[in-house]
């Protein structure tokens, strides 16, 4: 077993808000991060995928088509938008790292060409980031 | 359940050095870490916790809250000092970086456990140089199966 991982930078932004919560609760669960006109990251995702080493290629999957599943699920639904607004899944859910990360494995895991999805690791920023590996 | 790291920085030194072994020993043993006035790294530590996503905030953890944590029981404690000299925790303890990781991750365990929300500290991983870091994870079942090896 071989576990490979291919990087991808996007950009987007962001806010932090709980229609349920109040305004001063939502401030203060969500400090800075609850302003409504959101903020922006690049954000770095790791697409880590296990599987065995194929005898003829010498390769767990195509690179290239990993690119082209993370470029055509991923970027074009992700990159320079504002996730609240333009991400229809996160007009209901927070678009904490969190959850990203989670919408992230749940677009790619059906729709890898070869191998199995072992984990998303999303970075917010250098020092921050989050890891699912499915469950 | 998501695992979230973030990474923090500090910088101290430290000089590695036995009291119970003579000088030869020390010289021998610890290299030019045994240097008697000590040297210093900046420190890189990465806190990862691990936890369910909250179904009303979205995440594992108040940010805040962890990072008040690392503040108060790592970065008040450890930035700028002599971990030999200036640290409580380091009398007649070895502040190798092995030691400084479990120390790290015992006094964050004490601090991040317990909360609402359920997630607890994962493992705790330190860098003293970009070549060499260490992880620590508390004691795991793996552990209490082997022969307990002597404290360093």
């Amino acid at each position: 077993m071989i576990y490979l991982t291919r990087r991808a930078e996007f950009s987007a932004s962001h806010y932090y808000h709980n229609p349920d919560f109040s305004a001063e609760e939502n401030r203060r669960i969500f400090g800075k991060c609850n302003n409504p006109n959101g903020h922006g990251h690049n954000y770095t995702v790791e697409v880590t995928v296990a599987g065995e080493v194929d005898e003829t290629t010498g390769m767990v999957l195509d690179l290239k088509d990993l690119k082209a599943v993370l470029e055509n699920e991923v970027l074009q639904l992700m990159d320079h938008k504002f996730l609240n607004k333009e991400v229809p899944v996160f007009a209901t859910r927070i678009p904490t790292t969190e959850n990203i990360a989670v919408e992230i494995w749940s677009l790619l895991a059906a729709k890898l060409p070869a191998g199995r999805l072992h984990r998303i690791r999303l970075y917010e920023t250098d020092d921050l980031y989050v890891d699912y590996y499915g469950e | 359940m998501v695992s979230l790291t973030k990474r923090y920085r500090f910088s101290a030194s430290h000089r590695l050095h036995n009291e119970s072994l003579s000088a030869e020993e020390n010289a021998r043993v610890f290299g030019k870490c045994n240097s008697p006035y000590g040297h210093g790294h900046n420190y890189i530590v990465e806190v990862t916790l691990r936890g369910p996503i909250g179904p009303s905030t979205g995440m594992v953890m108040d940010l805040g809250l962890l990072d008040r944590a690392v503040q108060q029981e790592v970065l008040d404690r450890f930035d700028h000092t002599h971990l030999n000299l200036d640290v409580a925790n380091f009398q007649g303890r070895v502040p190798t970086t092995e030691n400084l990781c479990v120390e790290i991750y015992n006094l964050l365990c004490g601090r991040l456990e317990g909360g609402k929300g359920g997630a607890h500290l994962e493992k705790v991983r330190l860098e003293e140089t970009s070549s060499n870091s260490f992880e620590y994870a508390g004691v795991t079942a793996d552990d209490l199966e082997q022969t307990p090896r002597e404290k360093r």
